[in-house]
């Protein structure tokens, strides 16, 4: 019985790849453990191996071909003698080729992530944008960084030769050399603090965390050593250094995996946290970042990395650390939020503004240091608020944000201001469970009615 | 197991003693300059730590207080080793290695009683000053701290290739932190000049090296990442330097890291409200008698003749007067303004 190759799931987030090549042609017997094709995902080139025996009947995907979306059936393969043609239509749940790592996600097929920004960021009138990835923005900036300063270099957990566990620092190896471009042991703690001791010598290192769940491993150097030496000393030695790395739920890899951090680094005086949504923030942001002679926390997200966004080309771009942006203008209501958070309070504007509410969005960009000011300003407009995060609720950056808008905004409200959160509970892992504890854009639209009393 | 734990703590003061006898051949002389120098040095220490001790009592210094007294020899040793530009860090029993740095003893005893004039501005207290001038990287409050943020140091020679090496000293209780083994395997595997100085002065605040490592050989914790060790009689100055000089060599021609357990012994409680009760008075008594570093120097020096004890007693007095100068200007000197609440979080 024939049955369909299907496009398989080569990491939590993967949702479409490369079909970089086929190993095998057409009328080629496979074994099962046999390499049929090579793809290429989000993070790395990967070998795909069969599951089942026959011969390779039909290549329904040629090779080169990009953005394939996954479970998109690739190939057919027949016992032998029969025909291809005899292959059902791509039943989801058949034998799909294993995939080579961990678990596969039957995320639904959806065409290459492509995000418009509403409110161009502060640019030169006429300059050239061009689509890229926050991934691919990160790279550029740490690349930039790298270039324009021999002191900035960067180090941490597969960044040299396997290119990054996230792809974040592809090809900074081969520019940069190992000196610079360093893969460290599984050490957080110690390379964490090995960091902060060469950037009190001046240094400028880049830190990498393969995720910041890691980085609680490390966090009494990034406390206790790098936010409180500048004060401790008098201000006579300082620690330029950057923490970076993907940070919150990423996709199906349960409690211990999916934690937002971004509330906990805010809390500490001395520390600069940042967490960008857009790629020309990331981008921007970072290189401010690594100039930054404080230290900062740049919480990336693993799910933003393959979004698309316009960055303005220019030889240095750089977006000022403690400045929010309006991402969208409007008058009836506030929605303030900041990575990936953004990405349910953009649905919802669209949303609202089917229903006539047009929303205000403020990415914050910076969470230390905050930049109420701007919030406060378009609340004055709106005098409506839903502060949105996917950390949780006690203690979190929306309780943060709500405080300081009713201590500096209090007379401006017409209504309460809402926030919404991640649930009060650890991730789970079966997926319904998962979306349940992370918000919603319905939450969010929920949310905002309820502010404006509709 | 437990006799045999308690028949190896016993064995410690004599194990000490047998090696400071044994080395005393091997040991390489001093010049009359250089055990002169050594006596100054450890006796400014000794006189600084009694004072802060004194005004501690008084109510002029607040919240912890580590002294140093006894284990003057192997930072005066060390320092004698190194050369300028190679950095020091350490963790909270700081103030003897700022001394030896040669940072002001008025700025550091003005750090201890919170005055403007401090170090640190008042702000960082005991266990925290710095000295980007001196190379002195801290004074580290959280026990191991030093030990990764050390090896970043040599971290920096190493990417800088500057020729410097990093002092990175902790005691037997932090070489019990899982960081230090981290450190150490990063060191060995890119070669970074640190020298690893493990001042093991028998107790982690309270506990007995015997009741608290499996592995009471501390030259002997690198042995897993292939880092070399020796122990070395940290009451002897001489020793000390000589094991410094070899140490130093050997990471500063590439070969990388370097561990010396520096046998050593504090006389003081762990801090100031440590009443000691780990410990016999005998035990401390033995220790002052037979193996002070200043005393071994004095003696030394009085045999061969290299001074008289005059001319030592007007040594003494000038050390002295430094000490009672650093502790009236700390005394006296304003505390902080208000203002300065707000500054040096973030440049």
């Amino acid at each position: 019985m024939a049955t369909n190759i299907l496009m398989p799931a080569l990491s939590p987030t993967m949702e479409q790849g490369k079909l970089s090549k086929w190993v095998k042609k057409e009328g080629d017997n496979i074994k099962s453990g046999d390499v049929i094709a090579e793809i290429e995902t989000d993070k790395a080139t990967m070998e795909v191996e069969a599951v089942d025996e026959g011969v390779l009947g039909k290549i329904l995907v040629a090779e080169g071909t990009e953005n394939v979306a996954v479970n998109t059936p690739i190939g057919v393969i027949v016992a032998d003698g029969e025909s291809a043609d005899a292959a059902a239509p791509a039943p989801a749940a058949a034998a799909a080729p294993a995939p080579v790592t961990a678990p596969t996600v039957a995320a639904a097929p959806v065409s290459a992530p492509i995000v418009s920004v509403a409110v161009v960021p502060e640019v030169p009138v006429g300059t050239q944008m061009v689509m890229t990835t926050v991934r691919e923005a990160l790279r550029d900036a740490m690349a930039e960084e790298m270039r324009r300063d021999g002191d900035v270099f960067v180090m941490g957990e597969e960044v040299a030769e396997y290119q990054g566990a996230y792809k974040i620092t592809q090809g900074l190896l081969q520019e940069f050399g190992p000196r610079r471009v360093v893969d460290t042991p599984i050490t957080e703690h110690g390379f964490a603090g090995l960091g902060v001791g060469a950037a009190m010598t001046g240094l400028r290192p880049i830190i990498e965390f393969m995720t910041f769940n890691f980085a609680m491993q490390a966090i009494d150097h990034i406390i206790n050593s790098a936010a409180k030496t500048l004060y401790m000393s008098g201000g006579q030695m300082g620690c330029p250094i950057v923490f970076r790395g993907p940070n919150g739920a990423a996709a199906r890899v349960a409690a211990q995996h999916s934690q937002d951090y971004a509330a906990w680094y805010s809390q500490i005086p001395g520390l600069k946290v940042v967490m960008p949504y857009t790629a020309a923030d990331a981008k921007g942001l970072l290189k401010s970042a690594i100039r930054d002679p404080n230290p900062v926390i740049f919480l990336e997200n693993e799910i933003l990395y393959g979004q698309s966004f316009e960055v303005p080309k220019l030889d240095d771009y750089l977006v000022p650390i403690g400045k929010a942006r309006v991402h969208r203008v409007g008058h009836h209501i506030t929605l303030v939020s900041y990575g990936i958070g953004m990405t349910y309070c953009v649905k919802a504007a669209e949303e609202l503004a089917k229903e006539g509410v047009e929303a205000e969005i403020i990415d914050l960009r910076t969470i230390r240091p905050m930049d109420t000011e701007t919030v406060v300003r378009s609340i004055m407009k709106t005098g409506r608020c839903v502060a949105v995060e996917e950390g949780w609720p006690q203690s979190g950056v929306t309780a943060e944000i709500g405080m300081r808008i009713m201590e500096a905004a209090f007379d401006y409200l017409d209504a309460p201001v809402a926030r919404v959160t991640g649930k009060d509970v650890p991730m789970p892992y079966a997926a319904n469970l998962e979306k349940l504890a992370l918000p919603t854009v319905s939450d969010v639209i929920q949310a905002a009615k309820a502010v404006l009393y509709r | 197991m437990a006799s045999a734990a308690s028949a190896r703590t016993k064995s410690a003061p004599a194990r000490a003693a047998a090696k400071s006898s044994a080395s005393a051949a091997a040991t390489p002389q001093f010049t009359k300059e250089q055990e002169l120098s050594a006596y100054r040095e450890m006796l400014l220490i000794r006189r600084f730590e009694e004072k802060a001790g004194q005004l501690y009592g008084m109510g002029l210094i607040g919240g912890f207080c580590h002294l140093y007294i006894g284990q003057e020899a192997v930072v005066i040793g060390m320092q004698m080793a190194l050369r300028e530009g190679d950095q020091i860090i350490t963790g909270y029993r700081d103030h003897g290695h700022m001394l030896a740095c040669g940072m002001d003893a008025k700025g550091v005893m003005a750090e201890l009683t919170g005055r403007r004039g401090g170090l640190s501005k008042g702000k960082g207290g005991s266990m925290h000053m710095f000295s980007k001038e001196k190379h002195f990287y801290g004074g580290h409050g959280i026990v191991g701290g030093q030990v990764s943020l050390g090896t970043g140091l040599a971290f920096a020679n190493y990417y800088r290739g500057n020729g410097s090496a990093s002092m990175i000293y902790f005691g037997d209780g932090a070489a019990n932190q899982g960081q230090v083994y981290e450190s150490f395997n990063m060191a060995e595997l890119w070669k970074l000049p640190a020298i690893y100085i493990i001042e093991n002065n028998r107790y982690a605040m309270g506990t007995a090296v015997s009741r608290s490592s499996a592995q009471q050989d501390f030259s002997k914790r690198g042995v897993s990442f292939n880092i070399p060790g020796e122990q070395v009689d940290g009451m002897d100055v001489r020793a000390v330097m000589a094991a410094g000089a070899k140490a130093l060599e050997w990471a500063r021609s590439g070969k990388g890291p370097y561990i010396l357990e520096m046998q050593t012994y504090r006389y003081r409680g762990h801090s100031m409200s440590d009443p000691a009760k780990y410990r016999s008075k005998e035990e401390v008594q033995k220790m002052r008698e037979e193996h002070d570093p200043i005393e071994q120097v004095r003696a030394r020096i009085l045999r061969a003749k290299f001074a008289t004890e005059d001319e030592l007693k007007a040594i003494d007095a000038k050390v002295r007067a430094v000490v009672a100068e650093a502790a009236e200007f700390a005394s006296n000197d304003p505390e902080p303004d208000a203002s300065e609440l707000w500054t040096d979080i973030t440049i």
